[in-house]
């Protein structure tokens, strides 16, 4: 916790983007967390990638639920739209936030308990729905909020600050979000921006459900010798599979790759996304293979960060739905309420 | 890059970017702090101990420290360094019982001092709570030099200047005033075991243009006309008067000659205005009293008739900049200009001038006739003989005097005791002290204030146009004086990172205000400079280098150039790899 508020004076040549506004433009309130703890390197990762993809602030709606990692959208875009919601259940919210308007950016903010205990089956189904939104755990193994008990993610065998060792096994969220339909699945760190921020980015074009797995150590209760999820146990044991890069336009920029290590995906909005194999018998575009490799490299105890799986061709909820391009927000009483004679039409069309 | 040394004393002073440009090193932020706590009597002692004269640099002081204050690069304007020490001047209470104490018991050793200007003034401040004997001869019947003599009194109120001269010569010092030296030889023939030359630049430099000599009664050499004024001897001056020259004394000499009747004033410049010599805000003050200055406009001629001063032509020259960025006048194709005067002051610089120390005692002069010297020791080729002040290198200003003689102290001291004065000089040192008193206390006021600079509030004009005693700026008061303060961003207060606690958890990078931390790789300076969170695009200012990091390959590495001193960095590391510590540079005197 810090009480000096951080002064506004910012460093003289800090870049502005498209919009003419600083990365500092896209910061919220101080943290009120710990200090040192992962979440906030998270919320300095998101306000980057915002500023760098010149995102205007009142175009994003933050929802989290309950955990320090909920917390933390007050730290973080300061001029956005925002909904704090209950424990376990961001996911119900963001789905109607989402059917109702949907030309938002949503980013959605949880915690390893909120997303891996209380809210599985939250999770689960939002998943399924595919809803268009870049949906981050900060994954500490921990409940952070109430003070260190072992979270749903927390590996078996890793200890308490006590010693203790957990003697249940681990969910592995990103795992589970390629199997049921997410088309977008990273893992990163929040040590390691030059990874994370790229990531972020991707995520946040991605027209569809994009999931990142974000490791996030907790200074507090989480980050002692024993534990899987400190800074240095992560710094460590993890590596990364594949990178993402966003390129602002199409024209692929040739940069020094290895043959055939990068490859670019268009977006639909004219930007490139380029995907960097850091190892040749890994494809993230195969749901099954990625899949294979994730459980062997976790049997061995490796953390396998970047980008794990992506579908370049995602559909997402309001596709599956068929529902009208106009956010629903948006229409008239006439044309939601077309009134009871079509509903008669309707009922007599199930008799 | 090799992990930076903090031990080394330079460093976290180059950091203190105000200390480091003040020629004497004043701890400026020390005393800003003290101005805030309202403890305005040890803010004028931690003055008093570097500068020597904190009531009269905190009006008059050329001001080394502002353009340096890392607020101009941060913001925009610095912090008012010399009006704060005004303040700390101003609101002081009794300072007697921290004065140095005299001995009784002195320690056999005389020393003269020549010229009782500050040069001098500050090595007898120096040298007497050490025992030594300080005979000082002075010309003039009083004891101040230029700043009795030519500082007007209406930038410097004489009971200001008294009260810190006869501080010094309170101490003990054996003033023989009125007495002017004219034998270097027959005064070491009086035994004394060391001499100070502290006797100024004090020949004006005059025009030979055609003219000059029947016009000789109606022209006045700047400083010369400056002191007649300061010692009462002139107290008009009448008709158009026109000022030659650029620098300080010029714009003394015509914010003068409007205080004392001149039915018109001007000031007319051979150069550009950009590169006039004067100081910003005394050409400020000229121009708010209405004084207009005509710049590229050499002087050709004087014009008399009938034995009376009719006026002086001159060219018209533009100038054009050149390939090394300096400026060549060209003539402009303007008809030559001719401008009515009753009397020309000329203030067009000073020249170094000592017709009564003998060729042949070891002391060299250069072609300026400036004394050939030690530049560290300020000693001569008489080993005896000490120079200082505007005597030594040529006019400079106050601060320099009192910069040069703290040198100059320590070399008397030395060559006193037998010692090496170049070998034997107490060394510089720093002091780290943490300035934590909890988990996010610190002992200093770590929030600036992001305000523009505070006017100070001047004298209403036409009353102070009408007497040259009035002074034209009145100063902070202490509530001005207190915002103002709180503007200055205590760059003493530094950041002192130790690499084996820290876990890489990017705490401090994220919090950082001004993008100054960056955790990376290490590479050569100009390629590091590049790959930082924001370009380091400014040599002047170090980079901080830690050595290896425990868990990765990577080192910290922070840019000094734009931190706020804030210490969020600190407040939000979790291990306390950041400390804010204050860093207390130790600049020697003879008797620290
Ligand atoms: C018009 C004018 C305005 C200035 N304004 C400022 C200002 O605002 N701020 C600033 O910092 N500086 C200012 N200066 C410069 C400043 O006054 C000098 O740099 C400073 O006073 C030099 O100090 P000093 O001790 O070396 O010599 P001085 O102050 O020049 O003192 C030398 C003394 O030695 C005496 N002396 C000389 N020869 C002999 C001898 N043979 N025997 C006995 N006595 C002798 C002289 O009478 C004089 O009193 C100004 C200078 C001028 C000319
Ligand atoms: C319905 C409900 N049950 C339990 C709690 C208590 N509770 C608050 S936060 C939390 C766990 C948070 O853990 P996580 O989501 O991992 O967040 P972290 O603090 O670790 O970031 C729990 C159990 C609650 N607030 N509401
Ligand atoms: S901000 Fe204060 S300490 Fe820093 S340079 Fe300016 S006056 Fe000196
Ligand atoms: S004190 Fe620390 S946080 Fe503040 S500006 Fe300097 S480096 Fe940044
Ligand atoms: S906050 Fe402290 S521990 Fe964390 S990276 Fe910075 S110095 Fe290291
Ligand atoms: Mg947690």
């Amino acid at each position: 916790m810090t009480f000096v508020a951080k002064p506004k004076t910012h460093h003289p040549k800090l870049p502005r983007n498209e919009l003419g506004l600083t990365r500092r433009d896209y910061e919220g309130a101080v943290s009120t967390l710990c200090a040192g703890c992962g979440h906030d390197s998270v919320s300095a990762a998101i306000i980057q990638a915002c500023h760098e993809l010149s995102i205007p602030a009142h175009r994003v709606a933050k929802l989290s639920g309950i955990g320090c990692s909920s917390k933390t959208p007050t730290y973080f875009l300061g001029k956005s739209h925002g909904f704090n919601s209950v424990h376990g259940r961001m996911p119900s919210v963001a789905t109607g936030a989402n059917m109702a308007n949907r030309e938002l950016y949503y980013i959605g903010i949880s915690g390893d308990g909120d997303s891996a205990s209380i809210g599985l089956g939250q999770f689960a189904h939002i998943v399924r729905r595919r809803i268009n939104m870049t949906y981050v755990v900060d994954n500490n193994g921990t409940y952070g909020l109430t003070k260190g008990q072992f979270s749903a993610t927390n590996d078996k065998g890793s200890t308490s600050k006590k010693g203790v060792p957990n003697l249940y096994e681990p969910i592995d969220l990103a795992m589970m979000a390629i199997q049921i339909g997410a088309t977008f699945v990273a893992r990163s760190f929040s040590g390691d921006k030059e990874q994370l921020v790229p990531l972020l980015k991707a995520a946040l074009k991605h027209e569809g459900f994009a999931f990142l797995d974000v490791i996030s150590p907790c200074v507090a209760f989480n980050n002692h010798n024993g534990s899987t999820k400190s800074y240095e146990y992560v710094r460590g044991h993890s590596s990364a599979l594949a990178l993402a890069d966003l390129i602002p336009t199409r024209d692929a920029i040739e940069v020094d790759y290895a043959p055939g290590a990068a490859e670019d995906v268009a977006m639909p909005d004219g930007s490139t996304l380029r995907l960097r194999k850091l190892r040749d018998d890994y494809d993230p575009r195969n749901r099954v293979t990625a899949m294979d490799t994730l459980m062997r490299m976790n049997e061995k105890g490796e953390i396998v960060t970047g980008l794990l799986f992506l579908d370049d061709d995602p559909s997402d909820c309001h596709e599956i739905l068929g529902t009208v391009d106009e956010p629903l927000a948006s229409l008239g009483e006439a044309e939601l309420c077309p009134g009871s004679e079509r509903l008669e039409t309707i009922n007599a069309a199930f008799r | 890059m090799k992990p930076t040394d903090i031990t080394d004393p330079n460093y976290f002073h180059k950091v203190v970017d105000c200390q480091w440009a003040c020629p004497a090193h004043t701890p400026v932020p020390e005393y800003i702090r003290l101005i805030s706590q309202e403890r305005y009597t040890e803010a004028y002692m931690v003055n008093w101990d570097s500068n020597v004269f904190p009531g009269i640099l905190g009006r008059t002081c050329d001001r080394p420290c502002e353009p340096a204050c890392r607020r101009v690069r941060t913001e925009e304007k610095p912090v008012a360094i010399c009006r704060l020490k005004r303040v700390a001047a101003d609101h002081k209470g009794d300072i007697r019982d921290y004065l140095p104490r005299i001995p009784e018991q002195k320690n056999g050793k005389r020393i003269a001092c020549v010229g009782a200007g500050p040069a001098s003034l500050a090595v007898a401040r120096d040298l007497l709570p050490m025992g030594y004997e300080v005979h000082m001869f002075e010309r003039d019947p009083k004891g101040g030099g230029m700043m009795r003599s030519q500082i007007p009194a209406f930038r410097l109120p004489m009971d200001v200047l008294e009260e810190e001269v006869n501080l010094i010569l309170e101490l003990g010092v054996v003033c023989h005033f009125g007495q002017e030296i004219t034998s270097m030889q027959a005064l070491l023939d009086q035994g004394f075991d060391a001499v100070f030359v502290g006797t100024g630049a004090p020949r004006g430099r005059d025009l030979d243009l055609p003219g000059r000599a029947e016009a000789d009664p109606f022209i006045h050499l700047g400083i010369d006309w400056l002191a007649s004024v300061a010692f009462g001897h002139t107290d008009r001056i009448e008709g158009k008067v026109v000022v030659l020259g650029g620098g300080n004394t010029a714009m003394d000499c015509c914010r003068t000659s409007r205080r004392l009747g001149a039915e018109s004033v001007q000031v007319v410049v051979r150069s550009a205005f950009e590169v006039m010599k004067a100081s910003e805000w005394e050409k400020e003050e000229a121009i708010a009293e209405g004084i207009p200055i005509l710049n590229n406009r050499p002087p050709k001629s004087f014009v008399v008739e009938d034995g009376k001063l009719k006026g002086m032509w001159f060219e018209c020259v533009e100038p054009v900049r050149q390939d090394d960025g300096r400026l060549k006048y060209v003539p402009s194709g303007e008809a030559d200009v001719f401008i009515e005067c009753d009397h020309v002051l000329i203030a067009i610089g000073q020249d170094n001038h000592c017709p009564w120390i003998e060729r042949d005692l070891g002391i060299e002069f250069d072609r300026w006739d400036c004394p050939v010297l030690d530049a560290e020791t300020l000693q001569s080729g008489n080993p005896k003989v000490f120079f200082g002040g505007d005597s030594a290198f040529g006019p400079e200003n106050i601060i320099w005097a009192s910069a040069h003689a703290h040198k100059a102290a320590i070399s008397i001291d030395l060559f006193c005791q037998g010692k090496d004065v170049k070998a034997d000089r107490p060394p510089e040192g720093v002091n780290l002290i943490s300035q934590k008193m909890g988990m996010h206390e610190w002992s200093y006021d770590s929030e600036h204030d992001p305000a523009p600079r505070y006017h100070v509030p001047h004298a209403d004009l036409s009353r102070s146009l009408s007497n040259i005693k009035i002074e034209v700026e009145l100063g902070f008061d202490r509530h001005l004086g207190a915002k103002e303060a709180q503007r200055c961003l205590n760059c003493d207060v530094q950041t002192v990172f130790t690499e084996k606690l820290c876990i890489e958890c990017d705490a401090c990078v994220d919090i950082c205000p001004m993008d100054c931390i960056t955790f990376t790789a290490n590479r050569e300076e100009e390629e590091l400079r590049q790959h930082l969170m924001a370009p380091a695009d400014n040599p002047a200012q170090d980079l901080y280098v830690s050595g290896d990091l425990p868990d990765t390959d990577r080192v910290m590495v922070k840019d000094e150039d734009v931190c706020l001193h804030c210490g969020l960095c600190a407040e939000r590391c979790p291990t306390g790899a950041w400390d804010m510590q204050k860093s207390i540079i130790n600049i020697p005197q003879v008797h620290a």
